[in-house]
């Protein structure tokens, strides 16, 4: 049976921890590990981190959606949307180290990041229109069952 | 996110409390700053036992202050890493500019002798 949650919030960093702890707490009841759980805040950290930073510039206007589904095997898939300015290119964006925010304080690494901790990542991006990604997660609910 | 401070002769030890994400990088950068600033400290320890959670940014934030104190010819040690935190810390190959300890105390004496040594050293040139 798949369970699915949507919400939207204003693109603004306060909210960055609010995202984290509504996916955390949507996933609870598949009884995640605390390393499951951080792995998957963090990749939800980091997605959400370039909406706002990237995507909106963190000019505070601008919304994220962020979609979650999940299913008793222990699939979980988290969709983070935002419509700021699109990733001129992807692949590059991708690359470690590579930032185009300001080189002394960002680390570049966010893709990095989301790639080692999730199963799966997808990223879809149009400029001008927004940028969509889509990250999947295999929990393990063998145990106990 | 708390950071508090703790100075002892040019080592500022500062220890963060709580999340370490985008939104409290700034108050934790600037934090950081202006008290090795105004206290005129050489040296920092990041001490990051009680650290939550950190995500990306954080990997900036020890980045720019480490920057920073090699500017000033100081050096700088992470401390109380949890597993999680130097998993990606050293995805940014951090481990191999930064050392850690397992504890501020460890890194204060180590510090202390490298600065003792390092005064001695002066003092043999002179």
């Amino acid at each position: 049976m798949s369970n699915k949650m949507r919400i939207e919030f204003t693109a603004v960093p306060q909210n960055e921890s609010f995202a984290r702890a509504s996916v955390a707490a949507f996933i609870a009841y598949l009884d995640p590990t605390v390393e499951e759980l951080t792995e998957i805040k963090t990749g939800i950290s980091e997605a959400v981190s370039n909406s706002i930073i990237h995507g909106y510039g963190e000019n505070g206007k601008g919304t994220v959606a962020l979609e979650c589904i999940a299913d008793e095997r222990g699939k979980v898939t988290m969709i983070v949307r935002d419509e700021g300015i699109g990733i001129e290119d992807v692949n590059r964006a991708r690359e470690p180290m590579f930032t185009t925010g300001r080189a002394e304080e960002r680390s570049g690494m966010g893709f990095t990041v989301m790639e080692s901790f999730m199963d799966k990542v997808e990223v879809e991006s149009q400029i001008g229109r927004g940028t969509t990604i889509t990250m999947m997660k295999l929990l393990d609910v063998s145990y106990g069952a | 996110m708390q950071i508090s401070f703790q100075k002892t002769d040019n080592i500022l030890i500062a220890s963060a409390c709580g999340e370490l994400d985008h939104h409290s990088a700034a108050a934790v950068r600037e934090g950081i700053d202006k008290t090795m600033e105004r206290f005129r400290c050489k040296h920092l320890i990041l001490d990051f036992e009680n650290v939550t959670f950190m995500d990306s940014s954080g990997i900036g934030v020890v980045l720019g202050r480490y920057k920073k104190v090699k500017n000033g010819d100081g050096i700088l040690y992470l401390a109380g890493c949890s597993d999680y935190v130097k998993k990606i810390l050293s995805m940014a190959g951090l481990f191999t500019i930064i050392t850690h300890q397992e504890t501020v105390a460890d890194a204060t004496n180590i510090l202390k002798q490298q600065e003792q040594l390092q005064t001695e050293v002066n003092r043999n040139v002179q």
